[in-house]
Formats: structure tokens, sequence, C-alpha cells
């Protein structure tokens, strides 16, 4: 039909301005159905070219013209209108027909859109899920892989061990194979001798035939067995044993010591090294460890005081080990220390606290270089005295130099020898002097006895007649030695004095002279000179006093005198040598007689 | 060194008199005794029979020369040649004889280890001791003398006995904890006995005098044990040769494995010098060894240390692992370490230690003469025309010579005191 290729053809045209004229239309089309909207198109003015419009319309929709123009007539055939309003009424409806089944499509496809996009997401999601699967599965596979290979070589490591037990079967097999052989060849032998024994009737017995029977080894008679034999055999294997045992103690107890002693050692140079250590760094490290030391030191003095015997019980010897495994741990933290600080000090040169101890080392580097320098020297200077001592003098200074020292020495050694002789001297006088004394002492104590004695008996015998006869004699005699004996001392005694201390050859006989003074005064005082000359001071004392009370209590002047002359008689027995003289010697007899 | 001339001996049987004066050889079934400085001829005796072992009493005063195959042991005197013994055991055989440790009575051994004859040539008296195992090593002597060990077995279990070689009373006698003994060894102190299984089971046992278990060793379990046992002469070490190429040392105060040698192929890293024959060049570590592969479908296949020997001041021990049978290692035991390695050109087939210092004297099958010390190592051609090939050798009691026994042949090797080695 005509009209639905129009109708395709306006949809053709009209496709560039599809929906919102179409909606629009569409959209005013409902209206136009409801609601009669009066258009403002023609109006009285414009019927004209609204008729010229509307034909041109008409010709662009390829509808036939409303009115031909040729007419002249501005009547409009209302036919055509009327097929023209149709039309356009058919064309209108076709478009809206076209304008639903499309809306119908739109629809239809935004739908679908939907629909697609619903499933696309669906599907991605889906997509997601199995590639986690996916990766959950090739993680498993992996593992899976992993344990196979495990499994595989534990698989090889069992066969590897079943292969070994195989073998040592085999070998043990083939071992017992040859064994159980050998045992049949044996056997095979053993049933074969067997038989050949017993069908064989020479039996040959065994037997030992020897020319003579020879003496044992070591001489001695067998013994019978018996239970004493037995028990000494028992008794000596025990020795044995116990000799072994002891033998064994004694290595490992020397072992010990040796060990203890070299642990004691060791515990000790430990202790050394740390605490020397310790007191350098005193200010960097107050710890507890400082004051450990100190009790270590402490305990160390004290266990090497203790004796050997001590380390024998359990408890010391822990303490023992104890103690060295302290100090090891003590030792080895302090050189790790050191290392830490040695590396330390390589890495950073030029940080301060690496200078510090540099600066220490430095100065005492420097100090060290001082004093060897100083020592160099000193060395050196006694070098070249040395040589000057031993080699020849060349320069005259030096040889004068060496002069001066020598007479100088010479001087001083002359000196010290004079005095040491001098004090020798002295000491020689004064030994002598003593001895003298003593012997005097003794002598005089001697003569002392003798005459009181001999007084004694004078005065028992004074009672008796033959007393006063003998006296004169005695007194006689007595006087005119005694004249002339005191003429001699008065010479003698002053010079005698003056010379006293040098010479110690005086006689006693000097001495004995001086002492014969008749005044008592003048016994005193040669008493108090012999007190003074003899060494046993409190001797002479009461010798004096004795004397003097003697001398007191005696009444007689004759007493007296008699007792004066039984001292210079006594002194004359001293110096019997010295006098050698006669009348001495007739008193003693006279004495001797009398007595 | 010099050497002797080449005199004639048949079965390997050339030994000196424990005094070392005198040495003596057999010739077929001829005894000849000759003095060891001159090598004259001293004395001749003649046997029933070819000689199968013979062995001087410890007096050096009389030897035994036992005939297995008539079964008859006669005893010759040194002193008067006149004298005469013969010890027939009759149809019971004779497997080995022996003498005791105060030369005057003789063990024999009955054919299948029936029982052990003592015969006494003091009184002619005969003891019997039953049951004795058929092993290794089944008896020993005690280095004193005065005690004997003798294995048996009753009832398939393994049993000790100590006699008391005076009177040959049973001292002692105990059940073993072994599956199958195979040998025993007194302690050169006498105090300890070393007891050790077959090798199809690694144990050591040791036991006091008097019987008791002092300890027990095992190295591992399966594999073939024990190979090889010996004391060190100060009795201090037990070393303990096995299958398994190594050799376990124990102390004798806890019994307990102080070290293992072991014996590689290659040798690297070590103090040790190793010596290659041809030229006893020293060579540069590492060294490869010559290792030869046992059969391992035969039984006692020949791999793990066969041969052991303690120098006689303890410090060295010598082993041959039968793997690598040309080479000797010898083994510092004060430092615990390899001190040397001698390479061979062929399997070593005797070494002994010289009885008075650490020196090693071994020996190839060839004709030359071979000296380790700490000082050094020297080979020594033997000065024989026809070529005298050296099968074992074995030191005079003093260390002075050696007495070379080739096949057929023996040669003593006097050497100088005070020996300048390379």
């Amino acid at each position: 039909m005509p009209e639905s290729s129009l109708v395709k053809d306006t949809c053709s045209i009209s496709a560039e301005c599809r929906t919102s004229p179409l909606r629009q239309f569409s959209q005013s089309s409902l209206p136009l159905h409801r609601n009669y909207v009066l258009s403002t198109f023609c109006t009285e003015h414009n019927v004209q070219a609204c008729l010229s419009h509307i034909n041109q319309e008409m010709s662009s929709l390829c509808l036939p013209p409303l009115w031909k123009e040729s007419a002249g007539s501005s009547e409009l055939n209302v036919v055509a209108v009327l097929n023209c309003m149709y039309d356009l009424i058919q064309l209108q409806r076709r478009g809206m027909r076209a304008l639903e089944n499309l809306e119908v499509e739109h629809l239809r496809s935004s739908s679908n859109v939907d629909f697609l996009q619903l499933a696309s997401t669906q599907l991605k999601e889906q997509l997601e899920l199995s590639k986690r699967e996916n990766t959950g599965l090739l993680e498993k596979e992996r593992q899976l892989q992993l344990k196979v290979k495990s499994l595989q070589n534990c698989l090889k490591n069992e066969k590897e061990e079943v292969q070994k037990l195989q073998n040592i079967i085999a070998s043990r097999a083939t071992q017992y194979n040859h064994e159980m052989k050998r045992k049949e060849r044996e056997f095979n032998k053993l049933r074969e001798r067997l038989n050949q024994l017993l069908v064989d009737k020479r039996d040959k017995k065994h037997a030992i035939d020897m020319l003579n029977n020879i003496g044992r080894a070591d001489g001695k008679r067998s013994l019978w067995k018996t239970e004493k034999t037995e028990a000494k055999h028992e008794g000596e294997m025990y020795k044995t044993l116990l000799s072994d045992y002891d033998t064994r103690q004694r290595e490992l107890v020397l072992e010990n010591a040796e060990l203890r002693k070299v642990l004691q050692q060791m515990k000790k140079d430990m202790v050394f090294i740390l605490s020397s250590r310790e007191r350098n760094q005193k200010e960097d490290q107050r710890e507890a460890g400082c004051i450990q030391t100190d009790s270590e030191d402490e305990e160390e003095v004290f266990d090497s005081s203790k004796e050997s015997v001590d380390l024998y019980c359990a408890h010391a010897r822990e303490k023992l080990t104890n103690s060295i495994r302290l100090q090891w741990r003590r030792l080895k933290s302090h050189v790790e220390r050191l290392d830490s600080q040695a590396s330390f000090a390589q890495m950073s040169e030029s940080k301060d606290s690496a200078a510090v101890p540099q600066e220490t080392h430095e100065e005492e580097m420097d100090r060290l270089k001082l004093e060897i320098q100083r020592c160099k020297d000193f060395i050196q200077t006694q070098q070249l005295l040395l040589q000057q001592l031993n080699s020849p003098c060349e320069e005259e200074t030096t040889s004068l130099l060496s002069d001066c020292y020598v007479s100088q020495g010479k001087e001083r050694l002359r000196e010290e020898w004079k005095t040491l002789e001098e004090q020798r001297q002295i000491f020689e006088r004064e030994r002598r002097n003593f001895t003298e004394a003593a012997i005097r002492l003794s002598l005089e104590r001697k003569s002392f006895e003798e005459d009181r004695a001999s007084w004694l008996k004078h005065q028992f015998l004074n009672l008796s007649p033959f007393a006063d006869t003998k006296k004169p004699l005695m007194s006689k005699s007595k006087s005119a030695f005694l004249i002339s004996a005191e003429s001699e001392v008065s010479e003698v005694l002053s010079p005698e004095k003056l010379i006293r201390s040098p010479s110690d050859t005086t006689s006693p006989t000097h001495r004995c002279l001086s002492f014969t003074s008749p005044s008592s005064d003048d016994l005193f005082h040669t008493l108090r000179l012999v007190s003074e000359n003899s060494s046993t001071r409190p001797k002479t004392k009461t010798e004096r006093v004795e004397e003097s009370k003697i001398l007191r209590n005696g009444n007689d002047p004759v007493q007296h005198e008699w007792w004066n002359h039984r001292r210079e008689h006594s002194k004359h027995t001293l110096t019997q040598e010295m006098n050698g003289s006669v009348t001495s010697q007739q008193l003693l007899s006279s004495e001797s007689g009398f007595m | 060194m010099n050497f002797s001339e080449v005199f004639k001996q048949t079965n390997q049987l050339c030994k000196v008199s424990p005094d070392g004066k005198y040495l003596a050889t057999c010739v077929q079934y001829r005894l000849v005794v000759r003095d060891v400085s001159t090598l004259q001829i001293l004395q001749l005796y003649t046997c029933l029979d070819q000689i199968s072992h013979m062995d001087w009493s410890s007096d050096s005063l009389f030897i035994l020369c036992a005939m297995y195959k008539r079964g008859l042991v006669q005893v010759w005197s040194l002193e008067q040649p006149d004298w005469h013994c013969k010890i027939d055991e009759g149809s019971i055989g004779l497997v080995s004889s022996r003498w005791s440790p105060d030369g005057r009575h003789i063990l024999n051994t009955t054919e299948f280890h029936l029982r052990v004859t003592v015969w006494s040539l003091c009184t002619k008296a005969v003891s019997y001791i039953k049951y004795p195992k058929a092993c290794q090593k089944g008896i020993d002597f005690s280095k004193d003398g005065c005690y004997l060990a003798l294995a048996e077995r009753r009832d398939c279990k393994d049993y000790v006995s100590v006699f008391v070689c005076d009177d040959w009373h049973l001292l002692r006698h105990f059940e073993t904890e072994t599956q199958d003994l195979a040998g025993l060894e007194w302690s050169p102190n006498g105090c300890v006995l070393a007891v050790w299984d077959s090798c199809l089971e690694y144990k050591v046992l040791l036991y006091s005098l008097d019987g008791r278990l002092l300890s027990q060793y095992s190295a591992y379990e399966w594999s073939l044990g024990i190979k090889s046992v010996t004391w060190s002469p100060s009795s201090q070490f037990l070393a303990i040769g096995s299958y398994d190429e190594k050799v376990r040392i124990l102390n004798h105060i806890t019994w307990k494995k102080i070290t293992q040698f072991d014996h590689p192929v290659t040798i690297n890293s070590t103090k040790a010098v190793v010596y290659k024959e041809s030229k006893y060049e020293i060579c540069p570590l590492p060294v490869q060894l010559p290792v030869v592969k046992p059969d391992p479908d035969r039984a006692n296949p020949k791999i793990g240390v066969s041969s052991l020997a303690f120098s006689s001041d303890s410090r060295y021990l010598a082993t041959k692992n039968d793997n690598m049978a040309s080479v000797v290692w010898v083994w510092d035991m004060q430092r615990m370490n390899l001190e040397a390695v001698l390479e061979q050109t062929s399997a070593v087939r005797c070494f002994q230690w010289d009885p008075r210092r650490p020196r090693l004297a071994l020996c190839t099958a060839n004709t030359k003469l071979y000296l380790w010390s700490p000082s050094g190592c020297v080979s020594v051609q033997v000065p024989t025309e026809g070529g005298f090939q050296v099968h074992s050798l074995s030191w005079h009691c003093s260390g002075d010579s050696l007495i070379l026994i080739g096949k057929e042949q023996l040669c003593l090797c006097f050497m100088d005191t005070d020996e300048e080695d390379k």
C-alpha cells in the first residue's frame, strides 16, 4: 500500500529526530486524543500562506496537494482536504502504531540489556570464585607435589636401607652358610672317624714316652691339690687384682693432684689477670663483680693456704671447679669486651671514645719510652765507667781522677782501719783486764778464805800460849820486808796511776804492792781499787764489808796489824813467782807448819 | 744392615729362643738349632714325620715338635741332646699343641676339639679339659704365666674357664654373654680378660680376673662386627678392628670408646706423612689410595681392619685395612691422630714392631724389607741371589736383628745400632 511506504519514508525521514519528536509527538498525541487543543497556526489573515505552507508540507509528505494554484480561487477542494486529512490521519495512526512497536521493542531491548548486565555480573562473580578456587587448587597441588617429593626421598632412603639390610642379610647368610658348611664338613669327618674307629679294632691309646722325668722349672716340688692350695690360689688371685687396683689408684691420685695443681695455677693466673685489669678499669666498672673478685681473691688466698689434703673432699673439689668456671666466664667476657672494644676502636678512630684509650695508650707509650731512654742512658754511663775501670787510663784527668779516687779511698780505708785497730786494741785490753781481774779475784778470794781460816785458827790459838812466840817473828820479818816494799811501792804507785789506761802489762805485783798500805783508809782505798779493777763488784763489796767488819770487830791493834800482815802475806802468796823471795816462802812454810 | 746367608726351612717354622741365643728352624722332618750370632749349627734333631708346628719352651731349654697328621709330639732338650720325649695322642688325633708358661707341660688339642690334654713332663701325669671351643683364639695364657683362660662351649652356650697354671686347678668358670665366642685375650697386666663375639655380632666383654663382668661394648648392630682385637702393652688401651674399616680404642678406666680411627680412601687435611713406595717419596695431600672391593657373595670378605699392632711403648698403633691391603696406617696414640701412611706397591703380608723401640718392619712378598720409624722410612733390598721373597718376618727379642722368612728359605738381617733413617 502506498500508505505503508509513505509511513516507512516518514519513518526514515524522521529517523534523525527519533526519540524526542516522537515522544513529543506521542505525548502531544495523547492530549490530541483527549483534549483537542486549538492550534493557532492559521488565522484569517494568513490563509493563503498557510495553504501554500500546507501544500508544501503535503508535497514533502508525498501526498497530493490540497489545491492547485491555477484554480485561482481560494476555494478549498473539500474532497482533497478530506482526503488529505484522511491520509494524514492514516499516517498518524501508522506512525503511532510504529511508535508503539518501537516502544515495545525498546522496552524489550532494555529489559534484555538489564538481564544481560545481571547475567554478566553474575558471571563475573562466578569467574572470581572460580579463579580463587583455581589458586587454592594450585596451592594444594604444589603442596602435594612437595609431599610427593619428600615421600619419594623417603622411599629412596627406605629402599637404600632395605638394600643395605638385604646386603647385611646376604652377608650374614653367606657367613652362616659358610659356617654351616664348615660344621657339616667337620661333622662328616667325625662320622667317618667314628665309623673308622668302630670298624677298626686297633684302638691306639694315647701315651707318653719319656726318657726321664725332668724337674720343675722353679726347682720346687709339686704340691698335692688340696683345699689349702686352692685357697692359696684364690688369695693370690685377689692379691694380683688388689695390687693392680692399687697401682691404678695411685696413678690416678697422682694425675688428679697434678691436674688440681694445674687448675689452681690457672685459677690464680685468671684471678690475677682479672684483678689487675679491674684495678685499671675501676672507674668504669663499679659492679658487684669487683666485690666478687675481692672475695674471690680472699677465697683464693684462703684456698692456697689450705693444704691439698683438703681438696680431696667432694665439696672442695666442686668449689674449685665452680670457681674456675666462674673465673673462666669472667675472663671470656672480659676478652670479648676487649675484642669489641678493639673492633670499635678500629671502626671509629676519629671518635673521642676511641681516642681516650688511645691517648692513654700514647701516654703510656711515651712514659715507657722515656723510661727506656733513661735506662739506656744509665746503662751507657755504667758501661763507660766500667770501661774506664777496666781499661788502662789514657787521659791525664781520668788517671788523676782515678788516683784521687784511689787515694781517697785509701785514706778512708786507712782511717777506718786505724779506728778498727784502736777499737780492737781497746777490746783486747779490756778483755785482758777482765781476765786478769777475774783471775785475781779468784785468787784473792782463795787467799782471803785462807786468811780467814788461818785468822780463825789464830784466834783460836790465841788462847794457846804458843801464839805470842810466833807473832813477833812474823811481824819483825814482815815489817822489815814491808818497809822495803813500801818504799818501792811509793815509787811505783804514782807512775802506775798515770799509765794505767794504755798499757795493760802491769803485773799484779804492782797492784798488790799498792795494796800494802797499813792504814785502814789505805786498805779501803786499795780495796776500792781492787773493786774497780775486778769485774765482780758485788763480791768485792761483800769482801770489803766483811773485811771492814772484821777490822772494826778486830779490837786488838795487834790483830789488826796481824790482819794487815795476813793480807800482805796473801798478796805475797799471789806474787810468789814474781818475787821468788825466800822470806815469803819461809812465811809460807812457817804458816803451813803452823797450820 | 747386614744380611746373613739364606737357609732352608719348611712351613715357615723359624723361631728364636726366648732368651735370644738360639734360632730353631725346621727342614722337613729335621729340627736345626743354630746360634743366633754365628749361625753355626749347634744341634740337629730328627723327628718321626714332617713337623707341623714347633715351639720353644719358656726357659729356652726344650723345643716341641708337633706332627699333626701322625698325632705325635716330640720334645727335644738342648742341654741333653740324648734326652727324648714322645707324646702320642693315639686315635684321638691332634689339632694343635703348645707349651704351658712354665715350660714343663704340653697342652694338646685333640681333633674335633674333643678335649685338651695336659701332659706333664715332670710327672708324666695327664689332665683333661673338656669341651674346648673351636674358635679363632680359644686359649690364652696370661703374660706372667699364672693363669690360663680357655673358651668352652656346652649346650650351645659359651663359657670361660680360668685355670691356675701351677697345678691346673680350676679357679673360675663363668658363662659369657656372647652369641658365638670368637676369641679371648688377657690384658698384659693379667687382670682383665677381653672376650669378643664372632663377626656376626659386634660385642666385646671385659671380665675381671675373678670372673666379674666389668663392662661390655658394642659399636653397632647387624653389620659384620669385630675382625681383630689387641691390647696395648701398657694395658691402657684395647684396640678393636672391625669390618666397617674402623678401629675403636677403649680406655681401661671407663671401658668406653675414647676415639676411633677411620681408614678413608682419600686422605687430606691431616698432619700425617704419606710415603709412597717405588721411591719412598713423601706425597702431598690429598692422596687417593687404591681400593679393592671385596666379593659380596663370599664369606669372610676382604674388608675391614684385620691386623693391629701396638709398638712396645704403646705410643704407636699400626693397622691394615683389608680393602687397601697395600697400605699400612700408623697412628699416634698420644695425639690420637694419624701419624703416617705407608703405601706399598703390593699387598702387605706381615708387619711387626721392634720389641725395643718404635720401629716397624713390614714386607710385601717381594725382595725388599721396609722399615718405618718416626724419623722416616727406608726400604732395603735383601741381597740374595735367586731372589728371596719375604713372606713374613719376626724380630729378635733384643730388637737388633730380624728374621726374614720366605717360602722355603729364611734369612737373618742384623741391624746396626742407632740406624739413621731417611
